[in-house]
């Protein structure tokens, strides 16, 4: 009874009885294997909202977050999302809404993200910056909107999904802890949940920093299981990889001058 | 007769007659008053007033300009920003002015003429400025005033202090009823002054109205019929005034502005929505006035086919229009590259639909994503001269260094600040024992004292 053909198919009646808006309108692929094929969309679906925080001493400024973030928006962007009916996917801004002023744009073009890009806001507070998003994702004319808050709840992350699944902006949230205290636990509605936690990374032969590996956690995925990946920080593109060691490869990527 | 600032350095005072000013000063240019150019010219003023700062700007002959600001100062950054600015900007066009905040237009008419000092903030509900003016700040008639000097009236707080009946009866209701205007009992409305040539459409109402839906449906139907007269004379609004005048003759404002010229009545109509509950309709509104102080020149553009392919960006004029009226127009920005190695000075904000240059920053240098301003100060444990730290302290909790990067060398600007001339500051990237990276730099090159004190920063965290 459960052989492989079987489950494929029982799993793909699942999908098409599911919110039948998310899908059709393309997804953000990671470009790793391991990642996209845990997946169910093979990437991120686009409609659809997507949480993000920083997990252990960077949940407060989200550093390694906003950077993982940074790197899908590049994506986004870029030619790694797939394009839906052969078309190319428009290269429209990302509105990137916060409520402290700390974010730094050079940073984000780290990532890939170029300042042309991103149009900045800031919002008073946690609800300002909700109701500036729900505003902006029902706007076609964006790829992607980015919301940094404290708290998301149920209602507010479902008014998101709602309007991101009609427009087919892709919505994120990052989750920064305020300072002093503690996490908050709850639910939403987000299609899916990721903390990304800075790691030690490998050491280099000579003195020097190498590039920074993350622990991403998937902590929850409508129709995937909680998974947790160790990888290499975004490059250039806001590629991700796999460390040379886990990926059985040798370091030929990892060149020293 | 009136005196400049050099006519009253030789001893000349207004109101002075003609002939004793001549027999004091030989070959005096006179000029004679040109009462009609004065009162155009005040009307321009407040035109201009109301084209820039509030949709509430009338002239207030001969000498003034009333400006309703409420809801408009934290535009310009306080109402003392708002002042200083207004008096820099007409002190650069050569007109010497004072300016006065108040609860009541009154209270405002006496302070910016009596008080002391040249731009006067009156806290709200203050009364003890008002009461140490003089009589005449009160815009009273002069036999009223010699009445009161005749009674030994002396300053404004004396007549708050005085019983009210006898004191009618001696001077007439009139004095009481300036009293009560700056004192806020008695209303006074302002009547903006709009030049004839401004487009604007008004609508009145033969019951007053005071449910929201209806105001909505008013605005609607006033965006319609302004964007129609924006039509025939090939024009794009910029800003929009909605006055709503109360029962009781009190003025309440809308102001929005878009970030490009329009005339889409659905878009303003949103725009204009938005903000409609902020009104407060008393006991009921009736004439609402639509005006767009500023325009430009919008050509008509041809509807964008369903058959082919749109080969441009969808326009995002009307979703940062919003925005910027729900925040604020300065917190919507996009970030232009600057050249400048100063991390905190190597970006400005920009207008965000403002055409995109495809500029970015050098890509070979690694930047933080966070970056704190201003930097915050850490005790840090480092051989000199150009060793990274191997410990240091941020708010009280140590971290250890485990690898490090740098330095990376940052000069001072001198050619912005002489102080900046030897300012030296020295960038690492580090990264602690749990795999968090940091921005550490220290001002000072470590050899020579004038770079920098050697104090240690954090400046931002790397992802």
């Amino acid at each position: 009874m459960s052989s492989p053909a079987t489950l494929d198919a029982l799993k793909s009646r699942i999908r098409l009885l599911e919110r039948p808006s998310a899908r059709g309108k393309g997804t953000v692929a990671f470009g790793i294997d391991q990642i996209d094929g845990h997946l169910p969309e093979l990437g991120l679906p686009r409609a659809a909202l997507h949480e993000i925080s920083g997990g252990g001493p960077d949940a407060v400024h989200g550093a390694a977050a906003s950077l993982f973030a940074a790197g899908i928006l590049a994506r986004l962007q870029s030619g790694l999302a797939r394009p839906v009916l052969d078309r190319p996917v428009l290269s429209r801004p990302v509105l990137w809404c916060t409520t402290r002023q700390d974010v730094f744009a050079p940073g984000l073009a780290c990532a890939g993200l170029h300042p042309d890009r991103v149009i900045h806001a800031v919002a008073d507070d946690d609800t300002a910056v909700l109701l500036v998003m729900e505003e902006a994702l029902r706007h076609p004319g964006l790829s992607a909107v980015l919301g940094e808050v404290a708290r998301l709840p149920m209602t507010a992350s479902r008014r998101l999904v709602l309007a991101a699944e009609k427009t087919g902006v892709m919505a994120l949230a990052l989750r920064r802890r305020p300072e002093g205290r503690p996490e908050e636990a709850g639910h939403n509605a987000a299609y899916s949940r990721w903390c990304v936690t800075p790691m030690p990374s490998s050491p280099l032969p000579v003195p020097g920093i190498g590039r920074a590996r993350w622990q991403v956690e998937l902590t929850r995925c409508r129709g995937a299981a909680p998974k947790t990946w160790m990888m290499e920080a975004c490059d250039a593109q806001g590629r991700l990889a796999l460390p040379a060691e886990l990926a059985n490869r040798p370091a030929a990527s990892r060149r020293v001058a | 007769m009136a005196v400049d600032a050099r006519a009253a350095a030789l001893g000349l005072r207004a109101g002075m007659a003609v002939a004793h000013a001549q027999a004091l000063v030989p070959n005096l240019a006179i000029e004679e008053a040109d009462l009609a150019g004065d009162a155009s010219a005040l009307q321009r003023l407040a035109a201009w007033c109301l084209r820039h700062y509030t949709p509430l700007a009338a002239p207030s002959p001969p000498d003034g300009v009333w400006m309703d600001v409420t809801g408009c100062t934290h535009l310009f950054g306080g109402e003392e920003d708002l002042l200083t600015g207004l008096a820099a900007r007409l002190a650069g066009a050569g007109i010497a002015s004072r300016a006065a905040v108040a609860d009541t237009p009154g209270a405002a008419h006496a302070l910016a003429r009596h008080a002391a000092a040249p731009i006067t903030i009156d806290p709200p509900g203050a009364r003890a400025s008002l009461a140490s003016l003089p009589p005449a700040a009160l815009r009273l008639p002069d036999e009223a005033l010699a009445a009161l000097r005749t009674l030994g009236f002396d300053t404004i707080g004396q007549l708050m202090a005085a019983p009210r009946a006898p004191l009618a009866k001696r001077l007439g209701s009139a004095v009481l009823h300036r009293l009560d205007q700056a004192l806020g009992s008695a209303p006074e409305p302002i009547e903006p002054a709009a030049p004839a040539d401004m487009p604007r459409t008004r609508q009145g109402f033969p019951e007053p109205v005071a449910t929201p839906e209806d105001l909505a449906r008013i605005t609607a139907l006033l965006a319609e019929r302004l964007c129609e007269k924006l039509q025939q004379r090939g024009l794009g609004a910029s800003r929009l005034d909605l006055v709503f005048q109360r029962v009781d003759g009190v003025a309440q404002a809308i102001r929005v502005g878009t970030a490009q010229p329009t005339r889409d009545a659905a878009h303003l109509t949103r725009l204009l929505g938005v903000q409609i509950e902020t009104v407060d309709p008393g006991f009921g509104i009736d004439s609402v006035c639509l005006s767009a102080p500023l325009t430009s020149a919008l050509g008509a553009r041809q509807d964008v086919s369903e058959l082919c392919v749109p080969s441009r960006a969808p326009d995002l004029s009307g979703l940062i229009d919003m925005l910027m009226n729900r925040l604020g127009p300065d917190r919507i920005f996009r970030m232009q590259p600057v050249q400048s190695d100063v991390p905190e000075r190597c970006l400005r904000a920009i207008r965000p639909l403002a055409g995109a240059e495809g500029a970015g920053w050098p890509d070979r240098l690694p930047r933080p994503t966070r970056l704190f301003t201003p930097p915050c100060r850490v005790d840090a444990v480092a051989l000199l001269p150009d060793h990274a730290p191997v410990r240091f302290t941020w708010r009280k909790r140590p971290y250890r260094v485990r690898r490090a990067d740098g330095p990376e060398r940052v000069f001072g600007e001198w050619w912005r600040d002489d102080a900046e001339t030897w300012a030296v500051r020295d960038y690492f990237r580090v990264e602690d024992e749990a795999g968090q990276r940091f921005w550490l730099f220290r001002r000072g090159d470590g050899e020579h004292e004038q770079t920098g004190d050697l104090q240690w920063f954090l400046h931002g965290m790397f992802g």
